[in-house]
């Protein structure tokens, strides 16, 4: 039994986080009608976040203490990163629904709160060594999401989001569930460690019945996963929720709970069947299997990004695009995939956040969300439309930009695999990058070329939206040119414990 | 006879597959609510079944008490779902997914 000291400083950033959770609580119900509520609000929130990613810096690293509560959760570097990532998107959340007239004053302290909570639930399901933590970390996600989806109370398009979105991620979590209840009942253990030790034994001896039981429990379980990432099949909710969702929560949605799921896949597979995720697994050829859906991923979400006239579908369309270019990266599962998974999330979350930033302002100004809206944008608000495209060429993956080489490291890492159905998938994906550039390209070409329509004036940028493009367009350009620093970080932080 | 477990998995699968048939043909938001129930019920007895008579070493109660979350969350979970329906209704008077679209594209 491990040391329950031990393990309480283990969680040091979710008992920080907990602790800002109940203060923001408390403050928003003391404030009531005062009028600097939503401003308290946010700093206390965004002191909160500051001081879980200050604590994590306190957590004893890979090597130390790896694991917390037995073996619940992990403490090891990759998990620490990537709660350090959500609990950065989170801020950026908090700070753009503070920015957002789509958040009735009177109910920022809600969103905020909900978004506490979904940033510990990102960080515990980042660290689930175990099938119940996983489980409850993933709902912990989840109902939040929800909420925040349907928070816009009276609105058509928020409540159809919000009832697609729970449908689809319920029946999703409940297939999940049956294939972990399988998965236990085959090895008799929780623990994901143990789950790979059984599986290694399983496969030792002479195909059965239940390989079978195991190719469908790990089917079963994959659904979970896919819908968390929005990966081909279980996409369907995203576009429709993204579109339905406030505009600073799918700016959240689109990165946080992504990089939680991508996380928790990562982990799922690489501990439970081992490193690389080893050819044929209970008869089933697994790599392949997460090689197609990652092709068939980004396919599927660049083609119909194409047409979208709504810029915040087609931002949608291209997330279910970029997180099939990281599936491939995942269906590799060597230490440089992994690596180049950790480089690409937080490369993404600053462009990512940025052109939806770039969307919000467009929206508090025109009330549209259209291309159309677009149009002209150079001449009348020439800041706004500069860092717009800076980040949407970041997204595309064109040199000097940000993306360029989180999109190299994951290609670099497909390669090097060095099988010839790897090389089909960076192939695919490299075609998909130029079929991407038609769409970001086309939004920049309304931006600069098109004359704005009869009426449409200047988009006066409010001074925070302003410093938040600045904010996040740096680093987007920094980043392109010296990433030693991060990819030094990751280097570090990337052992996982099996 | 006794009970063994196989005739629990066999329960459990038949609740797994109507939950699904449910989901895949109900086109009522609050329907298809109710089959996602059988869904995690269905996985919810495998657990308890497999804890009870399965394969199980040292961690023979951690299936019942997967199960025991897995009650709680379902509540949780059904708690936001309705809620939502409801707010779905009181903007399309109606709960019928194939007629709250307008979303779309």
């Amino acid at each position: 039994m491990t040391n329950m000291g031990a393990s309480l400083f283990a969680i040091l950033p979710e008992l920080v986080l907990t602790g800002a959770i109940l203060v923001v609580i408390l403050a928003d119900l003391l404030l009531k009608a005062r009028p600097g509520r939503p401003t308290a609000v946010a700093v206390l929130s965004c002191l909160g976040l500051v001081g879980s990613v200050a604590a994590i810096a306190a957590v004893p690293g890979p090597g130390a203490g790896t694991s917390a509560f037995g073996v619940m959760i992990a403490t090891d570097g990759f998990a620490l990163f990537f709660k350090g990532l959500v609990y950065f998107a989170a801020f950026f959340g908090v700070i753009l629904g503070l920015m957002s007239s789509e958040i009735r004053r009177e109910q920022y302290g809600e969103y905020a709160i909900l978004l506490l909570c979904l940033a510990m639930g990102m960080g515990l399901l980042a660290a689930a060594r175990n099938l119940l933590m996983l489980y409850l970390g993933l709902e912990m996600v989840s109902l939040p999401s929800y909420i925040l989806t349907g928070f816009r109370r009276g609105d058509r398009r928020s409540s159809e989001a919000a009832v697609k979105y729970v449908i689809i991620g319920a029946a999703s979590s409940g297939l999940m569930l049956y294939g972990f209840s399988l998965l236990y009942g085959l090895f008799g253990t929780l623990d994901l460690t143990r789950i790979g030790m059984g599986i290694t034994r399983l496969l030792a001896g002479p195909p059965t019945g239940e390989h079978l039981a195991l190719a469908v429990a790990t089917l079963l379980s994959l659904a979970g996963f896919a819908y968390k990432i929005a990966a081909v099949p279980f996409h369907m909710w995203c576009p429709d929720v993204y579109e339905g969702a406030p505009t600073p929560f799918t700016a959240f949605l689109s990165v946080g709970p992504k990089a939680a799921g991508m996380a928790a896949l990562l982990r799922f597979f690489l501990t439970a069947f081992g490193a690389p995720v080893a050819g044929a697994v209970g008869g089933f050829p697994w790599q392949v299997l997460l090689g197609i859906l990652a092709m068939v991923t980004m396919t599927v979400g660049n083609f119909a990004a194409l047409n979208q006239e709504n810029v915040k579908r087609m931002l949608a369309y291209s997330s279910i695009a970029h997180a099939g270019y990281m599936m491939m990266a995942v269906a590799v599962g060597s230490g440089d995939a992994v690596r180049s998974v950790m480089l690409y999330l937080p490369i993404y979350l600053l462009m990512n956040t940025g052109a939806f930033l770039a969307v919000m302002a467009v929206r508090e100004r025109t009330g549209s969300e259209l291309l159309t809206a677009y149009r002209g944008l150079g001449s009348r608000s020439p800041y706004l439309a500069i860092t717009l495209t800076v980040f949407l060429f970041s997204l595309t993956g064109i040199p000097p930009f940000a993306g360029f080489i989180g999109k190299f490291y994951l290609f670099a890492a497909v390669l090097k695999a060095g099988s010839p159905f790897f090389n089909v998938v960076a192939v695919v994906g490299v075609l998909n990058s130029v079929i991407a550039l038609y769409y970001y390209a086309r939004l920049v070409r309304t931006a600069f070329f098109e004359k704005a329509g009869e009426g449409e004036g200047a988009v006066a940028l409010t001074e925070p939206s302003r410093v938040m493009l600045t904010v996040l367009a740096v680093p987007t350009l920094i980043l392109g040119i010296y990433w030693g620093p991060l990819a030094s970080l990751i280097e570090r932080s990337a052992g996982m414990m099996r | 006879m006794s009970i063994g477990l196989g005739h629990y998995l066999v329960v459990s699968g038949l609740l797994f597959s109507l939950g699904l048939y449910v989901l895949i043909t109900r086109k009522n938001a609050v329907a298809m609510l109710m089959g996602v129930e059988l869904v995690l019920n269905a996985a919810l007895l495998n657990m308890v079944a497999f804890s009870r008579l399965g394969r199980v070493g040292p961690d023979k109660l951690d299936g019942q008490v997967f199960a025991l979350f897995g009650i709680v969350l379902a509540a949780a979970e059904a708690v936001v779902a309705l809620a939502l329906v409801l707010q779905l209704y009181r903007a399309f008077r109606s709960v019928d997914t194939t007629e709250t679209t307008d979303l779309k594209g």
